[in-house]
């Protein structure tokens, strides 16, 4: 309570002082003084990161191109992949340096991505199956995504450090909602009288789970996968503030010198990527059989090579 | 276990289901002062599901509770394998008091002797025909070979036979009840609980699926508990009926004790537009030999129609077309008892007989 100001009962609040900023601020000593029991963690997180990134920039970039186009052909079918191939073209052709800083950042959002399903299926899941814990995530979840990045941007570096791994948690921060509510969704969305069935067969809950919900729930879950794939994709930029590298800190640098022709090539790269990714996700989440075959290993170049070997009706 | 064929295979003692959350409390203020359904939702905020159900079916037996929409049959029919659990009474299959099962010996019993068919076919629509059918051997973890030729058979046994690895969308209604048929019989558990199977089917799609489930139940007599809204329907399939009214069974009986001695107006009006053709036998109408000679003097029997008391009025009339005689209903060669044709048409018509009325 500040005694300088006299209380004025039609304007409390600039009178009455609770210290929130304050408090708030012994987040970041506290994050200081725990850094050590971060490090294990830190560093498995790291190796992950660097691990992917190493892996997908050793790949010499028209094999990586034709691996893609493979993907898309066998997720999403045959337009896709010519998209998929044009897409990556174009993004090579962007400036020299463009594809290897593309395949950094592929890697951040790759390992962001993985991080995401892993933490936010099993919310996702539970908040399905449960109402109290539904009802308590979802302030969780809306506070993660409207709060401005700036804000948990300081106090993840104290606790963190700079570099790629708080890089990921930034971006799972921003990038994990969307997954929790969908699956929760999905989870929810399944038919109750199939349940019954299996129930009434003598399924037990876990078999329920994997057998019957999730399976059914799946085109919905993916919808959450692709959304994290996307709003990771947006983060990029910011995450190169905390010393990410990649597409975004071109976006970055360019921006620090006003050289609006070099944003455009991360910012372009940023959105093909961002494209590529969508429409290969979009295609798994359409099952094999909205396009016409009956397995996923009846279609795409996988069906080919079988039914090249003699293997496929 | 099984040793007791006399023994009922399901029974049901006092079953009550209340929803809500004070059932408990509500199902105590019923006991005590018989509270309407209309009072005990005002009261307590709670429904009366089943209202102290208790029956038996026997081994081999199809039972069929019949009742409208809302009048709780659905929800007795899954007391049977405890998806849901009674406010109070108890269940018994094969003598075991299923409520005292663990989670796991239930699961095993919904798995092995319970199989089930629902009204919305409730097929997982990401498994082929196959794979549905043998789904309850699979969650039982028996290996792949034994449970594929388990289902291949009971796929047969519903003529489906070519269609196992299509998905259920790509099946028509009939066919899809069809594999919900044979999921239930894959497992060759002992008891049948059929809700309301046929009635989401077209007339002629219904009729014939009646026919192939009475054939099967013919050759496999499983003992079943069937539940319709459809009086023919129960009275074609059931050995017994059940009728049920909010909660209540009214009346339990044969078809033809339904028919011929309703418990009560609703009953009544339930079984006022039924055939009588097929379930009356002439042995309910047929006057007294000794009353018609007292009443039209000694007759000579020898061109008249013959018939058995266990005839349906059916064949009755088809004997009747033929002549102008009345028909004499002969046991062991000798007249028991006379039909006129003014019986014949009142037992058609539902009415019992002058002279059985005053006797």
């Amino acid at each position: 309570m500040a005694e300088e100001k006299t209380f004025n009962i039609l304007d409390p609040f600039s009178s009455v002082d609770l210290g929130i900023a304050d408090s708030a601020d012994g987040i970041k000593q506290w994050a200081i003084s725990n850094r050590e029991v971060i490090q294990p963690i830190k560093s498995v997180l790291n190796d992950l990161i660097v691990g992917i990134d190493k892996g997908l920039n050793a790949v010499p970039p028209l094999v990586m191109l034709a691996l893609l186009v493979l993907i898309a052909w066998q997720a999403a079918g045959r337009r896709t992949a010519i998209l998929v191939g044009l897409c990556m073209f174009g993004l090579g052709f962007l400036s020299p340096h463009a594809w290897g800083l593309a395949m950094t950042t592929l890697a951040i959002v790759v390992s962001a991505v993985i991080l995401c399903f892993f933490i936010g299926l099993p919310l996702g899941v539970l908040a399905g199956k449960n109402d109290t814990f539904d009802k308590s995530i979802r302030p969780v979840l809306d506070t993660m995504q409207t709060i401005p990045a700036f804000v948990y941007l300081v106090p993840v570096v104290m606790l963190v450090g700079i570099g790629n791994v708080s890089g990921v948690i930034v971006t799972i921060i921003f990038a994990l909602p969307p997954l929790v509510r969908l699956t929760s969704l999905g989870i929810r969305g399944v038919n109750p009288s199939v349940v019954e069935a299996a129930r009434a067969f003598g399924a037990n809950p876990r078999q329920i789970l994997f057998k019957v919900e999730i399976p059914l729930a799946t085109p919905t879950i993916l919808a959450g996968v692709n959304q994290t794939i996307m709003l990771s994709l947006s983060m990029v930029v910011i995450a190169s503030m905390i010393s990410v590298k990649g597409l975004g800190n071109e976006v970055l640098r360019a921006m620090g010198r006003l050289d609006a022709g070099k944003a455009i090539v991360g910012g372009l790269g940023i959105v093909i990527l961002a494209i590529v990714l969508d429409r290969i996700t979009q295609g798994m989440g359409q099952s094999g059989r909205d396009r016409g075959h009956r397995h996923w290993w009846q279609g795409g170049p996988v069906g080919l090579v079988l039914r090249l070997a003699g293997k496929n009706p | 276990m099984n040793q007791n064929t006399d023994e009922a295979v399901i029974r049901c003692e006092g079953v009550w289901k209340i929803f809500g959350k004070r059932s408990k409390e509500a199902l105590e203020a019923i006991n005590k002062n018989e509270l309407t359904k209309e009072e005990v939702r005002d009261r307590f905020d709670c429904v009366v599901g089943v209202r102290d159900a208790s029956f038996e079916v026997a081994r081999g037996e199809i039972f069929c509770i019949m009742g409208l929409s809302g009048s709780g049959k659905s929800t007795l029919i899954r007391h049977i394998n405890r998806l849901i659990e009674p406010t109070a009474g108890a269940i018994y299959i094969e003598g075991q008091n299923i409520n005292e099962l663990s989670q796991k010996d239930l699961r095993a019993l919904r798995a092995e002797k319970i199989g089930m068919v629902f009204q919305n076919m409730a097929l997982m629509p990401h498994r082929t025909v196959l794979e549905n059918v043998a789904f309850s051997q699979e969650v039982r973890g028996h290996d792949v070979k034994e449970r594929t030729a388990n289902a291949m058979r009971a796929i047969e046994a519903v003529d489906l036979q070519g269609w196992e690895s299509k998905y259920p969308d790509e099946l028509s209604g009939g066919m899809q009840q069809r594999v919900g048929l044979a999921r239930a019989i894959a497992a060759d558990p002992a008891i049948l609980l059929m809700d309301e199977p046929f009635s989401a089917l077209d007339p002629l799609i219904r009729r014939q699926l009646q026919d192939q489930f009475m054939a099967l139940s013919a050759e496999m007599h499983k003992t079943t508990l069937f539940i319709t809204h459809d009086l023919d329907e129960a009275i074609r399939i059931g050995d017994r009926i059940a009728i049920m009214k909010d909660g209540v069974l009214v009346q339990i009986g044969t078809p033809e004790e339904i028919v011929m001695n309703p418990a009560d107006e609703y009953v009544a009006d339930f079984v006022a537009g039924i055939s009588k053709l097929e379930l009356v036998s002439a042995g309910k109408i047929m006057e007294p030999l000794d009353a018609y000679t007292q009443r039209r003097g000694p007759v000579d029997v020898e061109n008249w129609p013959e018939a058995q008391p266990e005839h349906s009025l059916n064949d009755l009339v088809d004997l009747s077309i033929a002549t102008q005689h009345p028909i004499v209903v002969k046991v062991d060669g000798k007249p028991k008892g006379i039909i006129t044709k003014n019986a014949l048409l009142r037992g058609i018509k539902g009415e019992a007989d002058d002279s059985g009325q005053a006797a």
